[in-house]
């Protein structure tokens, strides 16, 4: 496979996985503040931004922080790169270049989510705003459907080694934001959270129901942390994404004939999250070790450039 | 008269790209008035030299370096043995008819001033030959040379003052063809200034019916001699020029004639 | 002169223009026969019964679904100059355009005639050129042409082919009255919408498969492959074929990707290949891979910045080295802009007949070369029948369109003539034939093109039974365009009634009976 072509499918997968999760995020946030008896308010749609990293960006452009304005920002804003319509952008050119590697169904996925900005949607009230969402998210699901039809070739490992390496980055962003309200300052870790904040992760990842299956004691931010990051059951957590990246470059190691660098990091790094504890974790520090991870998933995503050449 | 020459060109690759891929016109080839004894290209790191040929009939050596260091050094060594023919060049091989170097390129665009100058310069002349001898001698006369100048194209160079030997080639080439004579450029070496130290130069030639190409360089104001050691031609500097490729772009290039 | 990327494109803008000076005289409908009648040609009465009983409401919801799909595809083309890159989708009419078996092969005949003889006439002009020794055309003609590229003078591609993928594009006056408006001898584009055009009728409208038999289309890639794989450098038993393509933001990249995918083979740009000692690889992740067949849908001025643009940041450095030594074969060979060039046009038949020996069997437009003093007196005149035009001129620019013309303008073209001859031509104005459209008010005729594809390889030269027919969607527009109103039509290509032939059927049945007869 081409080198270019290898990495253009990788990028590919990370940015549709982005904009699923932007998606997804946008969906809880509007949930949360608007669809929850008791509001969250402003501060919800302050920390989405925080979440995709876009905080700074928001404020350049002198916008106030008024829901409306977050929620297009995040959805239909093209003057920065943090919203779906980019990422949906970005994953759509990434396809184009490389059209003949995918398969119709999963090109038509992509090309129909950018036929949806194209369109020019509103975003201008809570209903418009999961409408657009919601279409997002059936086009990302058909994608990862179609994915899973495609032939186990290079093709869909790249894909899916790009989707791994984005969905880790989301999951531990997404913690790393969120944890002081599972975590209040000055309260006992354990304490009951508040019930419609923790929903929001929960929704955010698609782990509301994966979270009723595996803990049987209730609503505790310990147990919400774990799930996200220790337990390889849910897709979405940090070990299942860390195991999802050995597996897919084992694959390709096993087409090309090809071990490096980021073989090497990926185990590594699986071998340590197969030793984490959560509990050990929140006791160390929990922003430390979301700090530690999303760098180091941003090293291992260098070295996955340099051992394919992407250049 | 012999003729020895070592001509070194020093490429310094920008970083980050160390593959090099080049076309050189270094290889200066037998016909009756020159007889190459002998003629090495050194490369001084790893690289792949492959001899071919243009579509203009010169000799080409396409250079390969996959890991540049971060100066590469190209150095063409030999000895020409020439006679003097007053500029007639005979025994070249001949890709193309003469009709095709009537063609205008964007180096050498058709160009009113130059057309004028040539219309100006020719009057009195009683043949082709001396027409064009006459234009040479007033290409000479009217400019100052600076080897250092070096104009984006014939049009440009006319309107300035001091050109190098590549823009008075190249504007000689716009008159040529405005008279209706084919002409094309020349690139090689010459020995100019002293016959022991030929250096890298560039002069014209025009096809005259009934006697063949005919060298003339409007540098020195006359045709060459038996200092001039003809490598390569084409319908302009781009096409015979010693070096093509990403020293156009990419790399710094040093072009030191040696002793 | 066209831009190159204009080149590659589905809009050769000069096209609307030729066209639009055909006036509007009664035209030959290949339906109903001659203009005006209400009966159509026997053999396709089954069509106009087809059209009869289906109701407009229902041919313009096959329209849309077609159209939806398209759009779905991404099978759009960039609209340059558009501030915001639009892309846009070519109109398709469910209404397909058919050829009689006879027709056909008649067409055919010619199409190979003439493709044989730009072969011929390419391999002989960058060679011995003896057909100017023989005076049958003017040097200066080819000389001074800049579509005559000196720089590969004297490069020979392997097994001699040039011309491997030839587009002809034709009008037509009556049932075998086919003009050659322009040949295509180096990128020509369309392919990708004759093959889904073909899979949109298939499933719009399966019917018509059943009452026609319809020649395939489908196994154009599997034809693509294999003349690629004739030409390649000898000594290769399983050469690596690639498509060049300048990029995803080229108007024609969705015909680039479609190409590649379905042929099998890698779609690559100029950043994926590199030459190494005068053999071309392309970079893969599993390090370099040799290159021996290049389609490349790029113009000449881009392929390798060392030979042709030095400032070209598309091409790729030594692949004209890696050509002249024989290591590669590229499709359309460089060079071949010569063969298809307008002031080379007007000599066709005299080129097809030097290089086959017998008279042309397709015929060119008649041109009238005013450089030559006969065919000048007799345009001075007729300038109010004729359209003149400029041999290097585009766009409409220097035209007079003569029956349009008002007496001003007559007359000023018969000065700018008498002053430079030898920079115009004339021809006269055609009828071109019509095909029942779906338009707004139901199904009427529009005028209509034709782009057959022609493929050159190892062992010969064959026809696609099928092509690109390009519509005027506007009432009595000559202009197929589709920047102003043209769209596509499938194109039938009727078989006789014999059991063992190119059969079209649905789905995949096609793929076994085409592969059970070739």
């Amino acid at each position: 496979m081409l080198s270019r072509t290898a990495s253009s499918l990788y990028w590919l997968g990370r940015y549709f996985e982005r904009a699923d999760f932007i998606a997804r995020l946008v969906e809880a946030t509007v949930r949360l503040d608007v669809l929850s008896p008791r509001s969250a308010g402003l501060a919800a749609w302050g920390s989405a931004l925080a979440v995709t990293d876009t905080a700074s960006a928001f404020a350049e452009g002198g916008r106030e922080l008024r829901r409306r304005e977050v929620a297009r920002f995040l959805t239909v804003e093209t003057c920065h790169p943090g919203s779906i319509v980019r990422c949906v952008d970005m994953a759509r050119t990434n396809a184009r270049a490389v059209r003949t590697a995918l398969t119709r169904e999963a090109w038509s996925a992509i090309n129909r989510a950018w036929l949806h900005f194209e369109a020019k949607p509103a975003a201008d009230d809570p209903t418009a705003v999961l409408g657009l969402v919601e279409a997002v998210k059936n086009e990302t699901r058909g994608f990862e459907g179609a994915v899973h039809r495609m032939l186990r070739n290079q093709t869909t490992w790249f894909i899916r080694l790009g989707q791994a390496v984005e969905r880790a980055d989301n999951t531990a962003r997404l913690l790393d934001v969120k944890y002081h309200i599972l975590l209040p300052a000055g309260e006992r870790i354990g304490g009951v959270v508040d019930r419609d904040q923790w929903t929001t992760i929960l929704q955010t990842v698609s782990a509301v129901t994966a979270y009723r299956w595996l803990y049987s004691d209730g609503l505790k931010p310990a147990n919400v942390i774990d799930l996200l990051i220790a337990r390889t059951e849910l897709p979405r957590s940090l070990a299942a994404s860390v195991e999802e990246t050995v597996d897919v470059l084992g694959q390709l190691a096993r087409r090309t004939g090809q071990h490096g660098e980021a073989d090497r990091m990926a185990r590594l790094r699986a071998n340590r999250m197969t030793k984490t504890r959560s509990g050990d974790v929140i006791a160390g520090g929990l922003h430390q070790f979301l700090e530690a991870f999303i760098q180091e998933n941003a090293q291992l995503h260098g070295a996955i450039g340099r051992q394919f050449k992407f250049a | 008269m012999r003729i020895a020459i070592e001509h070194q060109i020093v490429h310094r690759p920008k970083p980050g790209r160390p593959t090099m891929v080049q076309m050189l016109r270094l290889t200066p080839e037998n016909y009756d008035d020159q007889t190459v004894a002998n003629w090495h290209i050194d490369v001084d790191c790893d690289a792949r030299l492959r001899r071919g040929q243009d579509g203009f009939g010169n000799a080409v050596t396409m250079l390969y370096i996959q890991d540049a260091p971060e100066t590469v050094t190209i150095t063409a060594t030999g000895e020409v043995l020439t006679s003097d023919a007053h500029g007639l060049v005979r025994g070249t091989t001949e890709t193309l008819p003469p009709a095709l170097f009537l063609r205008a390129t964007p180096a050498t665009p058709a160009d009113a001033a130059i057309a004028a100058f040539a219309e100006e310069a020719i009057s009195g002349a009683d043949s082709s030959l001396a027409a064009l001898h006459a234009v040479n001698a007033a290409l000479h006369r009217r400019f100052a040379s600076d080897a250092r100048s070096s104009a984006t194209d014939a049009a440009a160079a006319f309107a300035s003052k001091a050109v190098g030997a590549c823009d008075l080639a190249h504007i000689f080439c716009v008159a040529a063809r405005s008279l209706g004579v084919p002409a094309r450029f020349v690139s090689g070496f010459a020995a100019l200034h002293d016959a022991a130290t030929a250096t890298a130069h560039c002069w014209a030639e025009a096809y005259v019916e009934g006697l063949g190409w005919i060298g003339f360089d409007p540098s020195i104001g006359l045709s060459p001699q038996e200092r001039h050691v003809r490598v390569a031609v084409a319908l302009d500097a781009a096409g015979a020029t010693a070096v093509s490729g990403e020293a156009w772009r990419d790399v710094a290039l040093v072009d030191e004639a040696a002793q | 002169m066209r831009t190159p990327f204009l080149r590659c494109s589905m809009e050769p803008e000069h096209w609307g223009e030729r066209n639009d000076r055909m006036g509007t005289i009664a035209a030959f409908d290949e339906i109903m026969g001659a203009a005006g009648k209400d009966m159509p040609r026997p053999e396709l009465s089954a069509l106009q019964r087809w059209l009869d009983h289906t109701p407009d409401s229902e041919l313009r919801r096959r329209q849309q679904s077609a159209e939806a799909t398209f759009r779905q595809l991404g099978i759009t083309f960039a609209v340059y100059g558009e501030s915001d890159a639009a892309e846009r989708i070519i109109p398709f009419d469910i209404v397909p355009r058919v050829f009689l078996p006879d027709e056909w092969a008649r067409l055919s005949e010619g199409l190979v005639q003439r493709v044989e003889a730009i072969n011929a006439f390419l391999d002989d002009i960058y060679g011995e050129r003896k057909i100017l020794r023989d005076g049958i055309l003017p040097p200066d003609l080819i000389f001074g042409n800049p579509q005559f590229r000196p720089e590969i003078a004297g490069m020979r591609p392997p097994h001699g082919v040039w011309a491997h993928i030839c587009g002809i594009d034709l009008v037509r006056t009556g049932p075998d009255d086919f003009f050659v408006l322009e040949d295509n001898a180096r990128t020509p584009s369309g392919v990708s919408y004759m093959l889904e055009n073909r899979e949109a009728m298939l499933r719009l409208c399966p019917e018509l498969f059943r009452q026609f038999r319809v020649a395939a289309v489908d196994s154009y890639p599997d034809r693509l492959l294999a003349t690629m794989k004739s030409v390649a450098p000898h000594g290769v038993a399983e050469p690596t074929c690639v498509v060049l393509t300048p990029g995803h933001f080229n108007s024609a990249y969705y015909e680039h990707s479609f190409l590649a995918d379905s042929m099998g083979i890698e779609l690559v740009e100029a950043a994926d290949l590199v030459v190494d000692d005068d053999i071309v690889w392309m970079r893969t992740i599993a390090g370099r891979v040799k290159v021996d067949v290049i389609y490349r849908r790029v113009d000449d001025d881009f392929l390798d910045p060392l030979v042709f643009r030095p400032d070209s940041m598309l091409g790729v450095p030594g692949l004209i080295a890696a050509y002249a030594a024989g290591n590669v074969a590229i499709l359309n060979a460089p060079g071949n802009g010569i063969a298809d060039d307008k002031a080379i046009y007007s000599y066709m038949p005299d080129i097809v007949r030097y290089y086959s020996g017998a008279e042309p069997k397709l015929k060119n437009v008649e041109t009238w070369r005013c450089r030559e003093p006969e065919a000048l007196a007799y345009v001075l005149d007729h300038l109010d029948e004729l359209v003149v035009k400029l041999v290097d001129g585009s766009g409409g620019y220097g035209m007079l369109v003569g029956p349009t013309a008002t007496k001003a303008q007559i007359e000023h073209f018969r000065a700018a003539l008498i002053a430079e001859p030898h920079r115009y031509i004339a021809q006269p104005t055609l009828a071109l034939s019509t095909v029942p459209t779906l338009v707004e008010s139901g199904v009427a005729p529009r005028h209509v093109d034709f782009r057959p594809f022609v493929l050159t390889g190892r062992n010969g030269v064959e026809v696609t039974p099928g092509g690109l027919t390009r519509v005027a969607l506007r009432e009595g527009s000559l202009v197929v365009n589709s920047s102003q109103g043209g769209g596509t039509k499938d194109s039938f290509v009727l078989l006789h009634p014999e059991p063992e032939s190119w059969v079209q059927v649905q789905g995949q049945q096609s793929q076994i009976q085409t592969q059970g007869v070739r």
